[in-house]
């Protein structure tokens, strides 16, 4: 371990001894770069949630030749990442880095990217821009919607379609998981309904069981989340005997008995994408979103709350998604009673990202 | 709309039984510390830190008991340190308090990390509410042993306080030390004592967290709630019984933002999640503005030098 790290430390006083360096495995044609992958979590990587969810894709990329994995977890969004993504890169010689977190990206990743132009900088949200960032910078985001429109499939025909959603905060991407679910559901129930209760914040382990209870005393009979790492309320919801879909990572182990499926991304299509890319010596693309049409998502194995007729609706509710069957589809009105969707839109319309409405058939408000 | 306000009210009965018994002992454990003239600022790291021994004993015994019980001793070992630390000369209890937290919640992450993944084994309820009828009321009313003893606990500083020579030493060193001195009692030794059995109490406060209700461990478990209850010391005057009520009252307040959600009235639910903060702020305000509160506080207290 030793040995390789000093080795590595050499190449770079090496590459910084010559400014050319930066150019030479664009110039000549070598065989393959050796990726050096240095990602930062936001929180512990073992949390069934976001940062697991990270943390099991890269897991599958430390078996590929070539590749060296550099991890560091409870990175808070502070000039403590700086230090952290600066150390891979100077002490493990990273030449891929990625940054989990949303808060990571301005001004962190933007400055650092600008002092170290030859190293790679990728940040799990839509937030590089073309004309103002680095261009050793850039973004990759899924659509978890689609996997959580699935949920709502199976969720609607493994209840009478009363659902519960314990979201964090009323941003356009857990809206849109809210409306998908709403969407999902009713595209097999017509009377399926999602009540939402917002906590407020993304990791709130009391305030998420109490509004876990509330949903089911208000009659949910299955209850989905969208916070950072659901264990809570998966296991609230298992505890007071409903069903439950998860979000993120796999739960079902959390929910032996009322576990129907969940939305999980699936981070090691794009990792192992971006290895390729720097190990081939080229640019991996700046900007990379999708969904199931490109194998970016799954969902969770079918639990014991699934039942049979859910399953054959969800597997064909993927396989319509994989062809790139639109969600929203007009016309469709909000809660208020206006129209938000006039006609349909493709799963990755820009209208979609600003999306600040919650769809009829869903209770409760944003604000 | 009458129908949606017993969902509320069931909501908030229920919300203060189950999130108020780490706030009870918490504030008790603060009460017998300040009661003997000393602050000890870090019962949030002791809450943490038993939080998560409680739920790794539990798990790699099976009994959740042992890892209550667990929990205290992780406590008692923190707040014996602070007792310890503060006893030398020219130490700040406030500072000394404030490191604690820090270093408890730090131990606790450090090495909890195995222990966020597996279940471990939890408390059992008691179902008190079955014979209602009422599913909603029923699960209200599902409560923990550790509520009553809580209670109990409560009922009894009360009483010791103001009845046994031990209670009476306690407030005598809070009081005024030099009187305490002309007794011939040991100030320091007092304090020490008052301190680790305060961080006891607040070891069992976290492991109701992480053992019963949420019932997991994980980082973000706590979120401030050692500190809250500290806070709420203040807001009960240092009088046991009272500490009850304000916990209660908390827990209370704190169901009615998602409850209201839960019953459509979704709009401001921000300001309703707010509510456990406001309130505390107006009846702190409201409490501290009369003379007679001035009397309830320990005269040997930092804050008040």
């Amino acid at each position: 371990m030793t040995l390789t790290a000093i080795s590595r430390r050499r190449l770079l006083k090496v590459g910084a001894a010559g400014l050319a360096a930066s150019a030479l495995p664009f110039g000549i044609a070598r065989a393959q770069t050796n990726v050096v992958l240095g990602i930062v979590y936001v929180g512990p990587k073992d949390d069934f949630g976001w940062n697991q969810a990270h943390a099991v894709s890269v897991e599958s990329l430390k078996a590929l030749p070539g590749i060296t994995v550099v991890e560091e977890e409870n990175v808070p969004e502070t000039d403590a990442v700086s230090k952290s993504m600066e150390s891979m890169i100077n002490l493990d010689g990273a030449n891929l880095i990625l940054a989990t977190s949303f808060g990571y990206y301005n001004p962190f990743v933007v400055e650092l990217a600008k002092k170290y132009p030859d190293v790679t900088f990728r940040h799990a949200a839509p937030l590089w821009n073309k004309d103002k960032d680095p261009a050793n910078a850039g973004s990759y985001f899924p659509y978890l919607n689609q996997a959580h429109y699935v949920n709502g499939v199976a969720a609607g025909l493994s209840s009478g379609g009363k659902i519960g959603f314990v979201a964090a905060k009323p941003i356009p991407s857990v809206l849109s998981n809210i409306n998908s679910v709403l969407l999902g559901a009713r595209s097999v129930n017509p009377n399926a309904t999602v009540q939402v209760i917002f906590t407020g914040e993304w990791s709130l382990p009391v305030r998420e069981a109490e509004a876990t209870n509330a949903l089911v005393d208000a009659g949910c009979e299955v209850i989905t989340c969208h916070v950072d790492s659901p264990k809570v309320v998966i296991e609230t919801a298992e505890g007071r005997g409903v069903k439950t879909a998860g979000h993120n990572a796999s739960q079902a182990p959390l929910a032996p008995k009322g576990f129907i499926t969940g939305a999980e991304y699936k981070w090691e299509t794009i990792y192992k994408s971006y290895a390729d890319d720097i190990a081939a010596g080229k640019t991996p693309p700046n900007f990379l979103v999708g969904g199931y049409n490109n194998d970016m998502l799954r969902n969770t194995p079918y639990g014991a709350g699934a039942t049979p007729e859910a399953i054959a609706a969800a597997d064909a509710a993927i396989a319509a998604l994989v062809a790139g069957a639109p969600i929203y589809k007009g016309t469709l009105k909000d809660n208020a009673g206006n129209v938000v969707v006039d006609k349909d839109y493709d799963n990755y319309d820009p209208y979609l990202d600003g999306m600040n409405w919650l769809l009829e058939g869903v209770q409760g408000s944003i604000t | 709309m009458d129908n949606a306000l017993v969902t509320v009210l069931i909501a908030m009965l229920g919300g203060a039984i189950r999130v108020s018994t780490p706030f009870m002992f918490v504030a008790l454990g603060e009460t017998l510390t300040e009661k003997s003239g000393r602050i000890n600022l870090g019962l949030e790291g002791n809450l943490v830190l038993g939080a998560m021994v409680a739920y790794a004993v539990s798990y790699l015994s099976g009994n959740a008991w042992l890892g209550v019980l667990a929990a205290g001793g992780s406590g008692l070992c923190l707040g014996a340190l602070h007792g310890y630390i503060c006893k030398l000369p020219r130490v700040n209890d406030i500072a000394v308090g404030i490191a604690m937290m820090s270093f408890g919640t730090g131990l606790a992450f450090f090495f909890g990390k195995p222990f966020i993944q597996p279940s471990a084994p939890r408390l059992d309820a008691i179902p008190l509410g079955d014979w209602t009828g009422n599913p909603a009321l029923a699960q209200a009313l599902q409560v923990n042993p550790l509520f009553f003893v809580g209670i109990a606990l409560a009922v009894f500083m009360f009483w010791a306080f103001r009845n046994t020579r031990w209670g009476l030493i306690v407030r005598m060193t809070g009081d005024s030390a030099a009187s305490a001195k002309a007794m011939g009692v040991s100030v320091d030794l007092v304090r020490f004592l008052a301190t680790a059995a305060g961080g006891f109490l607040a070891g069992i406060g976290g492991a109701f967290l992480s053992l019963y209700y949420p019932g997991s461990w994980n980082q973000g478990l706590s979120s401030g709630q050692g500190l809250m209850a500290v806070a709420l010391v203040i807001f009960a005057r240092w009088d046991p019984i009272k500490c009850i009520f304000a916990a209660l009252l908390f827990g209370a307040a704190g169901a009615l933002g998602p409850s209201l959600q839960s019953i459509g009235i979704s709009q401001g639910y921000y300001f309703f999640n707010a509510a456990p903060y406001i309130l505390t702020l107006i009846i702190m305000i409201i409490s501290a503005g009369s003379k007679a509160s001035a009397r309830d506080v320990p005269g040997e207290l930092s804050i008040t030098k």
